[in-house]
């Protein structure tokens, strides 16, 4: 099969899945108890005039299969917050770069760290690293996120005063240039460090099987056999073609990770995605959550097609089969 | 199928490398039952060999201990609810002696009309014990995490079931019966794959209410379609398999073959990922619970940790009410991993030269 067709294919695949999602994101939000136009009308921040907009923006008047019809045609009509009056559009828009600043240099971390300490296992399979980084890894993986947060913030945050409790950014300090960099760097290293920490282990783990999976392939031993040093035959032979899984990974974990920083968001009071989830809930945000759902699906659907199609390019064997 | 199952079919040879007491079976259901109970016992041996599997158990058995005899370890006397609480209890002390709060708050002793003395604002006889402190209710951090075990092992044993019987159902009729069924569900696990499952349980839990029984459905609901994959993957290998044409050539229907030939086969491979789900859905439960979706009634870990983040006990430094329940579910999540990879490493061959 050629590249295109390939692609063509996966493209097609993701096309029906996005349907699909939009389909049942619709119908989730439509079999709630909570009926959209009653809390509409129940809400005190809109005008009549600004309630009965939205309704037609929204196609709230409309019977169920026109609403159907206009939602996957325009998914990205969200109407305004129920509760800011804000577009939903500008109200995510403001959250998503927070989580995409902590979610990012936390995957960058832990995929650094990570393959490295995978390689070294791997290699040296047996040996007491090797074991106390599965131990660790195990430790780590089965430690609930947020509580992990929460500890990091007792310990360095209210005790020894190294880095401020939470938030973003100091408050009202109308810092500028490097100092605001500065600021914002030390908001995030604990919220990112439990990421990081959190994820390490799943990379390392992943890493080393991969590793050791290639370590039992022919072009290994031939390599060994033409009398290649060690070093050589791990960065050059091996470590490449281990990587693979790796690349995946990076890109799927990054779609959920989005989703799930929701617990240490709560932790750090970090101004984010997973805040916001939290948030519209509790106030019964109707098109918030529906605009939430949306990004999290799609940026989740868009990680798995970017995903397969690398992968296509970086090993051709799958576009085979 | 044997058309008379009480009859014998044909003597077994005793097969003598096993070193079980041999019972020479004379029925099919017999047969059945003798390779079983030898399977089983080949597994615990080879079980018996991984150190971290052993380990986990070990943990494991001692968690439901606690469980068990929570009211034994930590009577209820010093009761949990905080509406019932008695105003008498000290109020976040750290760990160690501690006075009812009546004696402490006492600056004039009402009979000699005289400053109280130390000894008497906190009679050594009026002290307890508190091991790990208490919270801003009174209540002991000890007898919190004592309880909360309980929560955790309910909802991770019945939230597993859940999802084992929800993706084995849903992975087993794809997988069985294909075509445009397949084709349907298949779609129906990718949304569930595809959005957050954060996202959609606090919109389920929210949507259902407070109670113990809502979480753990809500665990179920966002957590099988892991569980279905994998079943219907091998669902779809055994289905081709030639025993299951034979059976079907004799008049076997799907219901027999199901039950009789498909998931008796399915059963290794779920084996270790159902054991992996009980640690997951115990971190999901604590999530939920702090994130305040859970039932504000039950003691559970994450309700504790929720009560410690509102009230500011990290910013505050009470680390004996934030590491108890912490440490508490670390620990149960991961005598459940050990055994699910111990199992994952028996179960699947190709871990095993590992």
């Amino acid at each position: 099969m050629g590249t295109r067709k390939y692609l063509l294919r996966k493209l097609m695949q993701a096309f029906f899945t996005l349907i699909f999602v939009l389909t049942m994101n619709f119908f989730l939000f439509r079999i709630l108890p909570s009926d959209p136009v009653q809390m509409m009308v129940r809400n005190q921040k809109l005008t009549r005039a600004e309630q009965i907009q939205q309704m037609k923006d929204l196609g709230l008047d409309k019977p169920l299969w026109e609403q159907y019809i206009q939602y996957i045609t325009h998914p990205w009509v969200l109407g305004r917050s129920f509760q800011s009056g804000l577009p939903v559009s500008q109200v995510i828009g403001d959250r998503i770069w927070p989580t995409v600043l902590l979610v990012g240099s936390a995957t960058i971390l832990s995929t650094v760290f990570g393959v490295m300490i995978g390689i070294h296992s791997a290699w040296r399979r047996g040996t007491p690293f090797d074991v106390g980084s599965l131990v660790s890894t195990m430790l780590f993986y089965s430690m609930p996120q947020f509580w992990f947060g929460m500890m990091l913030l007792l310990i360095f945050a209210a005790t020894l005063h190294w880095f401020p409790v939470g938030g973003y950014a100091t408050e009202g300090a109308g810092y500028t240039g490097m100092q605001h960099v500065v600021d914002v760097a030390r908001h995030l290293f604990l919220p990112m460090m439990t990421l990081a920490i959190g994820y390490l282990g799943e990379y390392s783990l992943i890493m080393r099987s991969s590793l050791i999976d290639v370590m039992h392939e022919d072009f290994v031993n031939v390599a060994r056999a033409k009398g290649l040093r060690d070093k050589l035959v791990r960065q050059r032979h091996a470590v490449p073609n281990a990587l693979l899984p790796i690349f995946t990974m990076i890109i799927l974990y990054f779609g959920y990770v989005i989703g799930g920083a929701v617990g240490l968001e709560e932790v750090f009071s970090y101004p984010g995605i997973g805040q916001l989830t939290v948030r519209s809930i509790d106030q019964q945000d109707f098109p918030v959550m529906q605009g939430i759902f949306l990004l999290l699906s799609v940026a989740i659907l868009i990680a798995n097609l970017i995903a397969d199609i690398t992968y296509g390019y970086l090993d051709p064997r799958v576009r085979e089969a | 199928m044997n058309p008379f199952p009480e009859q014998p079919i044909f003597p077994e040879p005793p097969e003598l490398d096993e070193g079980l007491p041999e019972v020479v079976p004379r029925t099919a259901r017999q047969i059945t039952w003798t390779r079983r109970r030898k399977a089983l016992a080949h597994f615990w041996r080879q079980y018996r060999e991984n150190l971290l599997g052993m380990i986990g158990l070990i943990f494991l058995i001692i968690f439901v201990l606690v469980a068990l005899f929570a009211p034994l370890i930590a009577p209820k006397s010093a009761t949990l609810e905080v509406s019932a609480v008695k105003n008498d209890q000290p109020i976040l002390v750290p760990p160690g002696y501690h006075c009812p709060q009546s004696f402490t708050h006492m600056v004039v002793n009402p009979q000699t009309g005289q400053p109280v003395t130390t000894e008497e604002a906190c009679p050594t006889s009026e002290k307890q014990f508190y091991p790990l402190g208490t919270d801003n209710a009174g209540r002991s951090v000890f007898a919190l995490l004592i309880w909360g075990s309980r929560v955790s092992l309910i909802v991770g044993i019945t939230a597993t079931i859940m999802t084992m019987i929800i993706g084995a159902g849903i992975g087993i009729t794809a997988g069985y019966f294909g075509g445009k069924t397949d084709l349907v569900l298949e779609r129906f696990t990718d949304w569930f794959l595809v959005i957050p499952w954060i996202a959609l349980a606090i919109v389920l839990a929210s949507v259902l209410g407070q109670s113990l029984f809502n979480i753990i459905f809500v665990i179920a609901v966002t957590s099988w379609a892991v569980t279905a994959r994998l079943v219907r993957a091998q669902a779809l290998t055994v289905r081709e398999r030639p025993y299951v044409e034979r059976a079907r050539a004799l008049g076997a229907s799907n219901w027999h073959i199901i039950s009789r030939h498909i998931l008796p086969n399915l059963f290794p491979i779920i084996f270790a990922n159902t054991i992996l789900t009980v640690a997951l859905s115990i971190l999901s439960e604590s999530l939920l619970s702090f994130l305040g979706l859970g039932d504000p009634l039950t003691v559970s870990w994450g309700n504790v940790l929720q009560d410690a983040q509102a009230l500011g006990a990290t910013t505050g430094g009470q680390w004996w009410w934030v590491l108890p329940p912490g440490l508490g579910i670390t620990f149960v999540v991961l005598a459940f991993t050990m055994c699910g990879f111990a199992v994952e490493e028996i179960t699947n061959p190709r871990l095993r030269r590992r």
